[in-house]
């Protein structure tokens, strides 16, 4: 197909639910701008799909797929990209602000990304668990890392489907560079579904609790090019340090100490080479596989290029 | 949180020789906080370092408080590493260590002026780390290689500066361009050094037909 008839056809498309659209039509539009007057097509697109808003009596809003194109969540790599995406709902978590009606972590095969709707757009509510066809929405970026905002001209049709959600792994190897604060020994909040870090006893949602102990590590892992944060769970943290939950609290309970724990773990990990691989959630990897690095590989070919060089 | 959080510097792998001649400090805006950086001769910037070698003496050479100096090697050359009471982790480890020993440190450049004008560059440790010789063997490969990798830049960069009618294909390397600005000592002695260390390396054989001139 050619380009120009593969965007008359989307066109058409876009309008087949409305108003009867004569492809032909669509196209001769089309090629006249592109051809003889030379309109790049996007531009000229806009044009003949705003013509045939007008003809219908119609807004921009009111037609399926806008300009947007199917897209797979680890495909998004620009901002302000309008995509439609098939996902399901992973995560949602609790909005910051008023103008957010619902904030989360949507899920497709190829990977995961966060998702923001607004709330004067007026859409309807998203359920955790929920797979949807997402219409018209729009791809954002913050800090390198993307994310997409539903917004009221977004169409949310939910599927009758389950979907495999996969994972963004990534693998990381370099030193480890730092432990940070919030590292060892921790308490957890007690309360259903709230799994947040006590500080000195205080949950923020909860206020004073009762404490569950958990281990975790929060890292910085280098190779020289890129810093990147790492988080171990008890189980890779256990797995790691060979040190294991009950023998943390029982280190911490002789010391009448927490921060013991963390102070031997720093000592084992920190200034060793590791390569560490997992799934990616926002700026954290988190850590399924981990293996310490020994040796370095056969320097030989660097030889070989310094002396060429 | 501060924006320095947000973007954590890159530990850079720079080995002593190179370290010891960054004797250019600068900073990239007004900003009282912004970081200070350490111009590498290769061309690259360095807030932060990684290395890893032989801490073969300490000593506290402080007067009214404990403030400890080490000297770690590389198979190209010392760096002086300085802790006192703002670094209590990194001193408890020069403290309690009994050289010679492999280390591994995390630490920030710091230039210091003498007396008689000479500037030198020493290390402030975020960490001292007592390592086994499989660590401290990688690391001088990967340091090796990510030299490489600047002088390659660099130099790619100042083959564009000779012919400037390629001028418009010209990779932009503000830091190498800082470098020739800054400092007088050739790239080229870098790349020997590479050599030199890689060569330190008990696995490779030395091959004096192609040894650095």
């Amino acid at each position: 197909m050619s380009d120009v008839r593969q965007h008359a056809d989307d066109i058409h498309a876009q309008f087949s639910d409305h108003i009867d659209v004569d492809i032909e039509d669509v196209e001769e539009r089309l090629t006249t701008l592109v051809d003889e007057y030379k309109v790049p097509m996007d531009e000229a697109r806009r044009s003949v799909t705003n013509h045939y808003l007008e003809e219908a009596g119609l807004e921009r809003e009111d037609i399926s797929g806008g300009d947007s194109e199917a897209a797979k969540i680890e495909d998004v790599d620009e901002p302000e990209e309008w995509i439609d995406l098939t996902a399901k709902v992973i995560e949602l978590w609790d909005p910051r602000s008023d103008s957010v009606a619902q904030v989360g972590l949507l899920g497709d095969p190829t990977g995961t990304i966060k998702f923001t709707k607004w709330a004067k757009s007026e859409l309807p509510a998203l359920e955790e668990g929920g797979v949807y066809e997402l219409r018209n929405v729009v791809t954002d970026e913050y800090q390198g890392r993307y994310s997409v905002k539903l917004n009221s001209t977004t169409v949310i049709e939910e599927l009758d489907e389950d979907i495999e959600v996969g994972n963004d792994t990534s693998e990381v190897e370099g030193a480890l560079v730092d432990m940070q604060r919030g590292s060892g020994l921790i308490k957890r909040c007690p309360e259903e579904d709230c799994t947040r870090v006590l500080q000195n006893g205080r949950c923020n949602e909860h206020g004073e609790v009762e404490g569950e102990f958990d281990l975790r590590i929060k890292a910085v892992v280098d190779d020289g090019i890129d810093a990147h944060e790492v988080i171990f769970d008890k189980d890779a943290t256990e797995e790691l340090t060979g040190l294991s939950l009950e023998e943390a609290k029982e280190m911490a309970m002789d010391a009448l100490d927490t921060t013991i724990v963390a102070d031997e773990i720093r000592e084992d990990i920190v200034g060793t080479y590791y390569r560490i691989e997992g799934p990616t959630f926002g700026r954290y990897v988190l850590a399924d596989d981990v293996e310490e690095l020994g040796g370095p590989a056969d320097p030989e070919e660097l030889l070989i290029k310094a002396r060429s060089m | 949180m501060s924006q320095s959080e947000l973007t954590r510097e890159v530990a850079r792998r720079v080995f002593a020789s190179e370290f010891n001649d960054s004797t250019y400090a600068f900073k990239e805006s007004d900003d009282e906080r912004a970081p200070n950086y350490a111009l590498l001769p290769t061309g690259d910037r360095a807030n932060r370092v990684f290395v890893s070698g032989t801490l073969t003496e300490t000593e506290d050479v402080g007067e009214e408080s404990e403030y400890w100096r080490g000297r770690v090697v590389d198979p190209t050359g010392t760096f002086f590493v300085y802790a006192g009471q703002y670094q209590p982790e990194a001193a408890s480890v020069l403290r309690e260590t009994e050289p010679p020993a492999y280390v591994s440190i995390v630490g920030k450049p710091r230039t210091y002026e003498t007396d008689d004008g000479t500037i030198n560059v020493s290390l402030r440790p975020e960490s001292i780390s007592v390592v086994d010789d499989e660590t401290r063997d990688r690391w001088v490969v990967e340091t090796a290689e990510r030299t490489l990798d600047r002088i390659e830049a660099f130099e790619a960069w100042e083959s564009e500066q000779e012919a400037p009618e390629n001028a418009s294909t010209a990779p932009t390397n503000e830091y190498a361009q800082m470098a020739r600005e800054q400092y007088d000592s050739p790239v080229v002695n870098y790349r020997n050094d590479v050599i030199q260390a890689l060569e330190s390396l008990e696995t490779v054989e030395k091959d004096d037909a192609e040894a650095p001139v």
